[in-house]
């Protein structure tokens, strides 16, 4: 069972600010689907390899060559906020 | 000293400067003197849409590195997302390894603390990508509003992982030096470059819980971190106080740790395997990376040993770093390999960290026309030191030093004369000598030296005298 | 049709005056069906194209752009609040191609925000309209470019499908829609859902078309590292016919929760292929129950980590004063996401969390692999050479219907998502009506066998007349 306090922590590690009002409908709803979720333990995968892709490949690399960066001002054009050429980021203490 | 109750393990953060371009990006990794955000792309700014795709050269050094710490290679590796938020990690996500890194189960020797060789082994060695770089507008407590630069970010890094094999901060700084000569010598590392090793460490008392000291990029930071943990710990557990498991900061400034986080804050971080990305299988490289090795410092230091005829503790000292043992070998193959190591190994090296310099700032041509006026008498050893230093701090070039500077060791002839004059001049010496005063005789070759102007050489004017005097 | 109409500008037609009088109509539209439309660019590159035509696969031709895939300089928003006016500095390798073959970008279609959904109605700026009933959704997650392509305000248009989003739309609203195998278009420019399920593909209006642009978009890509090396023309082997195809119709996909009128036109479908030479046979995919459930396990987990890098500090919202990174992020993801995008979040990050991994994450891959088997043996040789289904269990439903109650939502991509997880090629083609809202036809082929699908979906298509109803004017 999902609790309030869960969706707060999951909220915290989402970085989701989860109002009070909404957390009612996220424990039920989560509730719901998780236990949507548990009918595949139904299923016995223990032998089962997980299937992480659909294509078949390895080994894909590119060269170790240089290609051309953007522009300064094109890194930042949809920055909501910057200054002198850098990101301006709230602060981080 | 080791110390009995000390444990230190260390993460070692190694960007792969030598690359062109950056891990899972085409961007150039020569960004240290450029503007802030112009080494950037929309892949390594985390743009939505963008996609990584793995750079082959960092698989090769990679795995260069992970054979030159003895480590097996995994057949088959590949990539995961660490899941953390922070404002220089742009698409929220580090694209690293988790399970399968690239190798496991290495080791290095260094010297301990007891003087003996010690093991130290390597638990894992692992590939992925730098974050960008926060600069803090005043200090990072104090700070506003925090600056991003993401030409950082994207650099190709190999997590270094150790056992908890160290005893000591001492050990963990031969580790680091170690390590950073071997990473030279495998051409993929340039540790000059800023912040091209960062440290996480962790250290603990035995029976007490650890602290992980993180992103320190400095050897001697690390030293000086790690004592001062053993200090606090230490103290700690007198009164007391229970050492919880725990992220520091080392503050370099008043050379204290302070904590950030504590386990109850721990992340999680949400590993799984990185969709947009392939498996790796590259067991077949192996054999000739292998072979491509270029010899490492521990066998260079035995061949020098035996192939030049020097000490032990000079093969050593030259060996620790690579562009000094290429110095080296560059000079022994033209002048005396022993006083080569004498001179590079006991005079150059001292000079050159005195002055916070380094071997390119010295010429190896010139190192052989020194060696080679030591060698044939024109220069007297104290000569040779002197033209170092004089063209370590005003340039020039040794034969114009000596000239310039009266170094030439003074002919026999000009010796002789000014032994004949002193043995006038010197009666009451010369009396006193043959009187039985043998103590005497070095007055006179005092003499002797003041004329020559301190270029003649002290053993061979003593010789002169006495045959002078007791020719009289 | 796009061959009409390049017949058309071929012969002279003026390339600004087909852009012009779709922009007149897009603009006059109720449907929503477009975020926001590229109208300087795209009527100056149909100057251009008057004054020296160029050459290519869609020279000339109008296309409209899913809002999320990146076009550089046009705004791609996903449908967010979140992302609200980033211009991407980039094209997407798509788009790359559609200019290398001539194609004009009109502008950028609704969608379910982030492409989650199933109806359109989660997008931040409003719900797309069915135009065969404004009462009702168009499917989703591509809904704007489905509705776009039927009501004839775009050609043709690009959709991204996930677990279901181009053939849902498609099916909805009366037109062609094909999800590609996985690996066959690239994926560099398209914002990501879910990596390891989606694929871009052609919304159209009959299968020529959709063989057409697949000509245009597939093939490699060296920045798409999960991209396949294909050599393959789709447009050649359109005409095969379906003489000795045998058709798989798998039970799973029939009875319980269908609708009997997709039911009965799915089977005349099935008999109109058997008139022209095709067998059919029952095939069993049994773990098809179980695909939901893994399919959003998969896709929830694999999008909380995809959708964390919307923090409003490169790109997108930031409001208010800041506080400290954690709380100003917080806010802004709080304010800057719909409902449907934070429970697909929150529950993702949740299935990957410390200890939940092995139960729902790595279970749902498993189960995954259980269904990869389950198409692999359906489709072997001397099973079915491609499978028949309905697209969807019902026709479009009224917008509001489900939205209410998100896990009935889900249930509608009961046969869709299974296509996902086995990264197998399947198309959506017309099939008929239910008291006048288009039914869809799913046709499923083998790994990398486009080929199939398109021929199988073509011979249909050239026996029927659905494909050519077309809705009344929504003005």
């Amino acid at each position: 069972m999902i609790t309030g306090e869960d969706v707060d922590h999951i909220g915290w590690l989402a970085s989701i600010k989860v109002a009070e009002e909404e957390k009612e409908g996220f424990v039920a709803l989560f509730n719901s689907v998780l236990d949507y979720f548990h009918q595949l333990d139904e299923l016995d995968t223990e032998d089962v390899e997980p299937t992480y892709r659909v294509v078949d490949l390895t080994n894909v690399f590119r060269e170790d060559v240089v290609t051309e960066s953007i522009s300064q001002e094109e890194s930042l054009r949809n920055a909501p906020r910057r200054e002198n050429g850098y990101f301006k980021s709230p602060r981080i203490v | 000293m080791a110390e009995k109750d000390v444990i230190i393990g260390l993460e070692v953060h190694v960007q792969l400067n030598k690359l062109n371009s950056k891990l899972f990006c085409g961007c150039s990794t020569r960004y240290h003197d450029a503007p802030p955000n112009t080494h950037t792309c929309p892949v390594c700014l985390g743009l939505p849409g963008t996609l990584p795709v793995l750079n082959r050269g960092a698989v090769e050094y990679a795995i260069r590195v992970a054979l030159a710490l003895n480590c097996d290679i995994q057949g088959e590796t590949l990539f995961y997302r660490k899941n953390y938020y922070y404002p220089d990690l742009p698409k929220a996500f580090q694209i690293t390894q988790y399970d399968f890194p690239i190798g496991l189960g290495g080791k290095i020797l260094i010297k301990g603390d007891d003087g003996e060789e010690k093991t130290i082994r390597i638990t894992r060695v692992h590939m992925e990508e730098d974050p960008g770089r926060l600069v803090h507008a005043g200090t990072i407590d104090r700070a506003k509003y925090t600056m991003v630069d993401y030409n950082r970010c994207g650099m190709a890094l190999l997590e270094v992982v150790t056992e908890p094999d160290l005893r000591s901060p001492k050990e963990a700084r031969s580790f680091l030096d170690k390590l950073r000569n071997i990473l030279e010598y495998l051409d993929v590392f340039d540790g000059d470059l800023e912040g091209a090793m960062r440290i996480d460490s962790n250290i603990s008392l035995v029976g007490g819980e650890r602290a992980e000291v993180k992103n320190i990029s400095s050897h001697k930071g690390v030293e000086k971190a790690l004592a001062y943990e053993i200090t606090r710990q230490r103290s700690a557990r007198r009164r007391g106080v229970a050492q919880v498991q725990e992220t520091r900061h080392y503050d370099e400034l008043r050379g204290i740790t302070v904590t950030i986080r504590t386990k109850e804050e721990a992340h999680d971080y949400r590993y799984f395997p990185e969709p947009d990305l392939v498996p790796m299988r590259i067991a077949d490289w192996v054999p000739r990376v292998e072979a491509e090795l270029p010899e490492l410092p521990d066998a260079k230091r035995e061949r020098f040993v035996s192939e030049y005829g020097i000490a032990d503790d000079h093969a050593k000292s030259l060996t620790s770093e690579i562009r000094v043992a290429n110095f080296y070998e560059l000079v022994a193959k033209r002048a005396s390999p022993r006083l080569a190591a004498v001179m590079v190994a006991d005079v150059l090296k001292g000079e050159l960290n005195y002055r916070d310099a380094t071997i390119d700032d010295f010429s190896p041509d010139h190192m052989v026309e020194i060696l080679d006026m030591l060698e044939n008498g024109k220069i007297t050893d104290k000569g040779a030191v002197e033209v170092i230093r004089t063209i370590l701090d005003h340039g020039g070039d040794p034969a114009g030093v000596v000239e310039a500077k009266g170094l030439v060791k003074v002919e026999d002839d000009a010796v002789k004369e000014a032994v004949r004059a002193a043995v006038k001049e010197c009666a009451q010496a010369v009396a006193d000598y043959r009187s039985g005063n043998e103590k005497s005789i070095n007055f006179i070759v005092g003499q002797v030296m003041k004329k020559t102007r301190g270029r003649a050489d002290p053993g061979e004017a003593n010789r002169l005298v006495k045959e002078a005097l007791d020719e009289m | 049709m796009l061959r009409e109409l390049k017949e058309r500008l071929a012969a002279g037609a003026s390339a600004e005056d087909v852009v012009y009088s779709l922009f007149e109509k897009i603009k006059k539209s109720k449907l929503n069906a477009y975020n926001n439309l590229s109208e300087d660019s795209a009527l100056a590159w149909a100057r251009e194209f008057d004054d020296a035509p160029w050459s290519g696969l869609l020279a000339g031709v109008p296309i409209a752009i899913k809002s999320c895939i990146s076009t550089s300089g046009i705004e791609t928003n996903c449908s967010s609040r979140i992302l609200e006016g980033y211009v991407p500095p980039y094209d997407a390798h798509v788009i790359e191609r559609l200019k290398q073959e001539g194609a004009i970008i009109v502008g950028k279609t609704n969608m379910d925000e982030f492409a989650m959904g199933t109806s359109t109605e989660t997008s931040y700026f409003g719900t797309t309209r069915n135009p065969w009933d404004t009462e009702r959704v168009p499917g989703g997650s591509s809904g704007g470019s489905a509705a776009a392509v039927a009501a004839g305000e775009a050609p043709c248009a690009l959709g991204s499908d996930t677990g279901g989003s181009i053939r849902c739309p498609a099916s909805f609203c009366g037109i062609v829609g094909l999800k590609p195998t996985y690996g066959l278009v690239s994926r560099y420019g398209l914002v990501s859902y879910a990596n390891s399920l989606e694929q871009i593909g052609p919304l159209t209006l009959n299968v020529e078309d959709a063989a057409l642009v697949m000509e245009v978009i597939a093939g490699h890509d060296p920045r798409d590292s999960t991209s396949v090396k294909s050599e393959v023309g789709y447009l050649s082997g359109l005409d095969g016919g379906v003489e000795g195809l045998v058709c798989g119709v798998p039970k799973e996909y029939f009875g319980e929760g269908v609708d009997p009128k997709v039911e009965k036109s799915v089977w005349d479908a099935i008999s109109k292929l058997e008139d022209l030479g095709a067998s059919w046979k029952e095939v069993s995919l049994p773990h098809t129950k179980y695909a939901l459930a893994a399919y959003y396990i998969i896709a929830m987990s694999e999008a909380s980590s995809n959708l964390a890098r919307f923090d409003g500090l490169r790109y997108g919202l930031r409001f208010g004063a800041d506080k400290d990174w954690h709380t100003t992020f917080s806010e802004i993801r709080a304010a800057g996401f719909g409902p449907e995008v934070k429970r697909r979040i929150l529950l993702g990050t949740y299935a990957l969390s410390a200890g939940y991994y092995g139960r729902y994450y790595l279970k749902a891959l498993k189960v995954r692999t259980l269904i990869k088997q389950d198409f692999e043996r359906a489709l072997s040789a001397g099973g079915a050479d491609v499978l028949v289904t309905p697209t969807m269990p019902f026709p479009a439903f009224k917008i509001g219907e489900r939205i209410e109650d998100p896990l009935s939502l889900y249930m509608a991509d009961v046969f869709t998502v299974p296509i996902n997880l086995a990264g197998v090629p399947a198309i959506s083609v017309p099939c008929g009506f239910a008291d006048g809202l288009p039914i869809g036809l799913q046709i499923i082929g083998r790994h990398f066998d486009e080929i199939g699908v398109l021929r199988t979906a073509k011979a249909y298509e050239d026996s029927t007349p659905h494909h050519e109803t077309v809705p009344k004017e929504v003005v």
